[in-house]
């Protein structure tokens, strides 16, 4: 499924115009990416939750020439999946 | 200060103008929309943000290292998230 998909469903199941479900499901996304670029933590039970995690750089070599590179540190989100939606994806 | 679902039910009210028990409830079903995709096995892409996909685990041998006993992790099937080229420039601060 992807977001276009997910607003059609929306739509459709909460009686909304395609207009507002798209409202609705860019707001929530847009909501959610901008507490990670805030570094902020984001929790929903049930769900799962997401933090931004720090990973260090190395030193990394090209595969193809052997040429050592400089890989800088980069932060990266990192989702945790809830107790609710990890055993329905487990049990199905 | 984590979002919850409460805070992003507050939000969504003022950006998009609904009530509160409106936004509650667009909330919740696209929490639900989601985790039945999840659930049926099917991924879920969403452009700019990231793919939620469903992966399959083979069982393995593993141990619990505080009581160091051995035990088997049955096969099973997890959520795993990709986040999206796009957010990950936004969270390093690169400009597109």
């Amino acid at each position: 499924m992807n977001k276009s998909q997910l607003i059609e469903a929306l739509a459709k199941a909460e009686n909304l115009t395609l207009k507002k479900a798209e409202l609705v499901v860019n707001a929530i996304f847009e909501n959610m990416a901008e507490a990670l670029v805030r570094n902020e933590r984001i929790e929903i039970r049930g769900f799962g939750s997401f933090k931004v995690k720090y990973y260090n750089g190395y030193k990394g070599r090209n595969p193809k020439t052997g040429d050592v590179i400089e890989v800088g540190g980069k932060k990266l989100p990192f989702f945790k999946v809830g107790k609710e939606l990890s055993e329905l994806v487990d049990r199905s | 200060m984590a979002l919850t679902k409460e805070k992003l039910i507050s939000r969504l009210q003022t950006q998009v103008g609904l009530t509160k028990q409106e936004s509650r409830a667009v909330v919740e079903r696209v929490l639900s929309l989601i985790k039945e995709t999840l659930a049926s096995g099917e991924d879920l892409l969403v452009s700019g943000f990231g793919k939620f996909s469903v992966r399959q685990k083979n069982a393995r041998r593993g141990r619990n290292p505080q009581t160091k006993e051995n035990l088997i992790l049955r096969a099973r099937k997890v959520v795993v998230f990709k986040t999206s080229g796009v957010l990950r420039n936004r969270i390093n601060g690169v400009r597109p």
